[in-house]
Formats: C-alpha cells, sequence, structure tokens
C-alpha cells in the first residue's frame, strides 16, 4: 500500500469519526431542543392543574361557566369548520384544475388572513358591526346583534381559519392534474359524479388534513374571538377566553385544569393529524409504485 | 379572468366565483372598510397616532421580538428538520410528531404554561432568578413565547426540501476534497435558503401579530412590554376606535412591506 492512500484512508476514518460524533451531539441538542421548549410546557400545565389533587380539577372542569364555554367553543367550531371547508374545495378546484388570468393573486388572496393579526381581525368586524360601526345603527334598529354574541366569534373564528383547507388541497390537486376527471366526463359522468366518485376518494386525506388544522385553529383562537366577544361569562366565552379569566383572576388551578383539557384536545388532534399524513404518504407511495 | 383551459371539467364558473364572493364577504370588504375607517383621519391625526412614543415603543417591541423569535426559529429549526430528516434515531418518530403541538395547542394554554415556567418563582425561572435576571415580564420572555407558537414553520417548510436533496451531491463534493463546512455553504444552503425565507416570513408574520400566548408572560407595561395587538386591545376597550384602526394599519402595512422585502430577496436568490 503507497503511504497515500494510507494518509487518505486515515483522513477518512478521521472524517468519519467525526461525522458520528457530530451525528450524536445533534441528536442529543434536538432532544434537548424537544424536551425544554415543548414537552416542560405540557408537563407544567399537568402539574399545575393538579396541584390540589383530582377533586379540585373535576371540579374545575365540570362547573358551569366552564361547561357553557365548551358548548360556545363546538359550537364555533361547528359552524366555521364547514363553512371553510367548503369554500377549501371551491377554491382549490378553481386554483388547481383551470388557468386562468389573476390565479396568483387569488392565491394570495387565499393566504392574507395569516399574515393579518387575530386582533385586526376581530377590529374590522367591530368597525363594521359594532355599536359605533358602519351597519352599527342598523342593525339596532333591527334588533341584531353580531358583536358581543355568536355571529361575531363566529365570523372571527372564520377569518382566521380561512386558508386552511384550501392550503392543503391546492399542491395536491395540482399534483393530481385533471385526466381523471376528463377520463370519467369523457365516460359520461356528470359534475357531480365525477367530483364524488373520482375527485373526493383522492383528495380524501389532504381534507381530512386541512379540517384537523382548521379544526385546531378554530378551537383555540383567543386574540380575535377575544376583540368580539366582549367576555360575558356563560354566553359569549369560549374555552380559551375562560382559561384567561380564571388565570387573572388568580384561580391558576382551575385555569391549568380547563388548559388540561384543551391540551388533551390539542394531543387529540396531533394523533388524528399523525394518522392523515401517514395515509397521505401511504398514497402517494403507492403512486410511486405504479 | 377567463381562458380555461380543460373545457372538459365543470365548475369553473362556481367555484370561482363562490371563492371570490365569500372571500371578499369574509375579508376583503371588512380589511377595506378598516382603510376606509382610518381614511377618515386627517393626515395630522393620524401621524399623531402612530408618533406617539407609546405606540413607537410597541412597534419597535413588536417587529423585534418577533425577528429574533423567528432567527432562533431559523437556528433551531433547521437543527430539528436535519435531525428528523437524515437520522434515525430513538425517539424520532415522537419528536417528529410533537413538532406541530405549538400549532395545535390554543394560544392561550401555552401563554400560560410558559408564563408558569419562566416566572421568577417557575421551574426554569428561578435559574434565572437566582444568576439575577428575570424572564417572564421582559422582552426576554416575549420572544420565548413567539419561538414556541412560531416552532413548526421552519421545520416543516426546511424538511420537504432536505428530503428532496440528493445525498450524492453532498458525497460527489465529499469526494472531490470538499470539507464539510464547505459542502454545507456550496451545495446546502443554497438549495435551502429559499424554503428557509419562506418559513422565516412565516414565523415573523405570525409572531409579528400573535397576541395570546404573548399577553401573560409580557407584563404588559406601557413603553416597556406591551405588544402591538395589546395596544389595539387597549384602545378598542377605551372604545377609542380612531386610535384601534390607525394602529391597526400602521402594523399592516409594515408587515406587508417586510413581507414583501422577504418575497422579492427570495427572488434574487432562486434566480442567481
Amino acid at each position: 500500500m503507497s503511504s497515500a492512500t494510507l494518509t487518505a484512508s486515515a483522513v477518512n476514518n478521521a472524517a468519519r469519526r467525526g461525522s458520528a460524533l457530530g451525528r450524536r451531539l445533534l441528536v442529543i441538542s434536538a432532544w434537548l431542543v424537544f424536551l425544554l421548549f415543548l414537552v416542560l410546557p405540557l408537563f407544567v400545565v399537568l402539574t399545575e392543574a393538579l396541584k390540589q389533587g383530582v377533586g379540585v380539577f373535576f371540579t374545575s372542569i365540570f362547573e358551569p361557566d366552564a361547561i357553557s364555554a365548551l358548548k360556545l367553543t363546538l359550537l364555533a367550531v361547528g359552524i366555521a369548520v364547514p363553512l371553510n371547508l367548503l369554500f377549501g374545495v371551491a377554491a382549490a378546484w378553481c386554483v388547481s384544475k383551470y388557468e386562468f388570468r389573476g390565479k396568483s393573486i387569488l392565491v394570495t388572496l387565499i393566504d392574507l388572513p395569516f399574515s393579518v393579526s387575530p386582533v385586526i381581525a376581530g377590529l374590522i368586524y367591530v368597525l363594521l358591526f359594532g355599536a359605533q360601526g358602519f351597519f352599527g345603527p342598523w342593525l339596532r334598529e333591527h334588533d341584531i346583534q353580531i358583536i358581543f354574541a355568536l355571529p361575531g366569534i363566529v365570523l372571527a373564528t372564520l377569518f382566521v381559519t380561512v386558508p386552511f383547507v384550501a392550503r392543503e388541497l391546492i399542491p395536491l390537486m395540482q399534483e393530481q392534474g385533471t385526466q381523471e376527471e376528463e377520463a370519467a366526463r369523457l365516460l359520461g359522468a356528470n359534475g357531480w359524479q365525477m367530483f364524488w366518485h373520482v375527485t373526493l376518494p383522492n383528495i380524501k386525506w389532504g381534507l381530512i388534513y386541512g379540517v384537523v388544522l382548521c379544526t385546531a385553529r378554530a378551537m383555540g383562537e383567543f386574540g380575535a374571538v377575544s376583540v368580539v366577544s366582549g367576555h360575558i361569562r356563560g354566553y359569549t366565552n369560549t374555552l380559551p377566553l375562560h382559561v384567561e379569566i380564571l388565570y387573572n383572576e388568580y384561580n391558576h388551578v382551575a385555569a391549568f385544569s380547563v388548559a388540561s383539557l384543551l391540551l388533551l384536545l390539542a394531543l387529540l388532534i396531533l394523533l388524528l393529524k399523525q394518522w392523515s399524513e401517514s395515509r397521505i404518504n401511504h398514497l402517494k407511495a403507492r403512486a410511486g409504485e405504479e | 379572468m377567463s381562458r380555461r383551459t380543460s373545457p372538459v371539467i365543470p365548475g369553473f364558473g362556481l367555484t370561482l366565483g363562490y371563492t371570490l364572493v365569500y372571500l371578499s364577504l369574509l375579508v376583503l370588504i371588512p380589511l377595506g372598510a378598516m382603510f376606509v375607517h382610518a381614511a377618515q383621519l386627517t393626515w395630522e391625526q393620524f401621524w399623531t397616532i402612530i408618533s406617539s412614543p407609546r405606540v413607537l415603543a410597541a412597534l419597535k417591541l413588536s417587529f423585534g421580538t418577533a425577528f429574533l423569535a423567528a432567527v432562533i426559529n431559523g437556528v433551531i429549526g433547521t437543527l430539528l428538520a436535519w435531525v428528523l430528516v437524515r437520522y434515525t434515531f430513538p425517539g424520532r418518530k415522537i419528536i417528529e410528531a410533537m413538532i406541530d403541538l405549538p400549532f395545535a395547542l390554543p394560544t392561550a394554554v401555552a401563554g400560560i404554561a410558559l408564563t408558569a415556567l419562566y416566572a421568577p418563582n417557575g421551574l426554569i425561572g428561578q435559574f434565572a432568578t437566582s444568576l439575577g435576571f428575570k424572564i417572564a415580564y421582559t422582552p426576554l420572555g416575549i420572544t420565548l413565547a413567539l419561538t414556541f407558537v412560531t416552532l413548526p414553520f421552519v421545520v416543516r417548510t426546511i424538511q420537504p426540501v432536505l428530503a428532496d436533496i440528493p445525498r450524492e451531491v453532498e458525497e460527489a463534493a465529499a469526494c472531490l476534497g470538499a470539507k464539510p463546512l464547505q459542502v454545507a455553504r456550496h451545495v446546502l444552503l443554497p438549495a435551502l435558503l429559499p424554503a428557509w425565507l419562506t418559513g422565516f416570513a412565516l414565523a415573523f408574520a405570525r409572531g409579528v401579530g400573535e397576541y395570546g400566548s404573548v399577553i401573560f408572560i409580557a407584563g404588559n407595561m406601557p413603553m416597556k412590554t406591551e405588544i402591538l395587538p395589546l395596544l389595539i386591545m387597549v384602545q378598542l376597550d377605551q372604545y377609542n376606535y380612531a386610535g384601534a384602526t390607525a394602529i391597526g394599519v400602521l402594523m399592516l402595512v409594515v408587515s406587508f412591506i417586510l413581507l414583501l422585502l422577504i418575497n422579492l430577496l427570495q427572488r434574487r436568490i432562486s434566480h442567481s
């Protein structure tokens, strides 16, 4: 063996050892970041909630104000998510299946709510529908209340969650193209048949993924809802707002108990997300094999 | 808005029409109404509101902490994405699944949890206290809260790009004698930078507007730890709609200018 190859292999070995060490260091620091940034806050929520025992924990969760806050949150989510689901499918359909002028502007507009502060999202509806807003006098005459009532909460929730479903569906549907739909049409399917039997099965998991993300945000929205809600206990208080009220009253155990309920819902959402994501990857891998 | 290339597939008019009407009613008209409302102010009035020391302090704090949080995420987000894509190690799947926790967790919950953690008597805060500084109720606490809520952005935008870079390219560079740092500088960096900037911009935009996770840990002292969204809230509580609108317009305009700049930078990078 010549000396040149000897040194080369020595250098190579040293580099490999170096990279093994570097790799270990990187993995350990990733674990540290994970534990410190993500796990520790969860741990704190649970320990603070159970500080005075399981009894206090359950009383805080089953207290009437907490229950009505939970009901309001579910109601707002139940109205906002289906509406944005319908919008997401329609928006993704026209963006991904056709070419037209101004398409990139439309895509930018769909994403717009992501770069608007939630507080501004609340503010714009107060300016429109509040007592001193554009439609304020008219609404008062007709005895319709939007701000400090359910419609305002739904509007604010809708605004902040507009892009979620569309954002997931657009790349997915663009990738799939239009061939299968065209084939269905040529075989005599009408528009709805084509959608139900060809498009929907193809985008099902992407749709679920978008809905899961949309639900998470709708359930936890704080800033926008806080502006339009008026914080009326038992009436216009959503679960996150209820956490704030309890916390500001120095009722920390109750605040963290309700917070841990939201935490459990968040973990459930993560599970659903993981599941739909793995289905998407599975389908992609299968499509790749074909 | 015409010229459809796929005349066989029905629904263009219906879906485009629905999309435009829905977006207009929910997003565009209400946002436009805010600008119309702001236009009722004269320039002097508008300028007096947005140049008051309290607003300027909040502006600096909001954009400064959001920028810092996005930079921190740029580093630890890249680390997490790299480790998740390139290595298999115990617990990889758990970390992978939990990265999105900040998106799933309501911000108010994140806010009170982080406050309990970093408060002077909290689990981590007590160490800071014994070292003689405070985390919660300072700009540092705000930055940490923003880092938490925006953590997934950089990871999730970099991950797919990183997975698509063929390892052969790096190996080829190494075989040709490039040192690891040179590989990173000349092979990985150009490929990752556009995605990195996208993640950075998303994190930054979200951080500027973030409210729920910040107000608990901020302490909300005017001039010191009061963020812009909170200032809008304060104006609204005092029924000062003119003030709230002016600050809202200021915030939107500054965010859009910054996002536009990041977008331009991104285009220049991907062209060169």
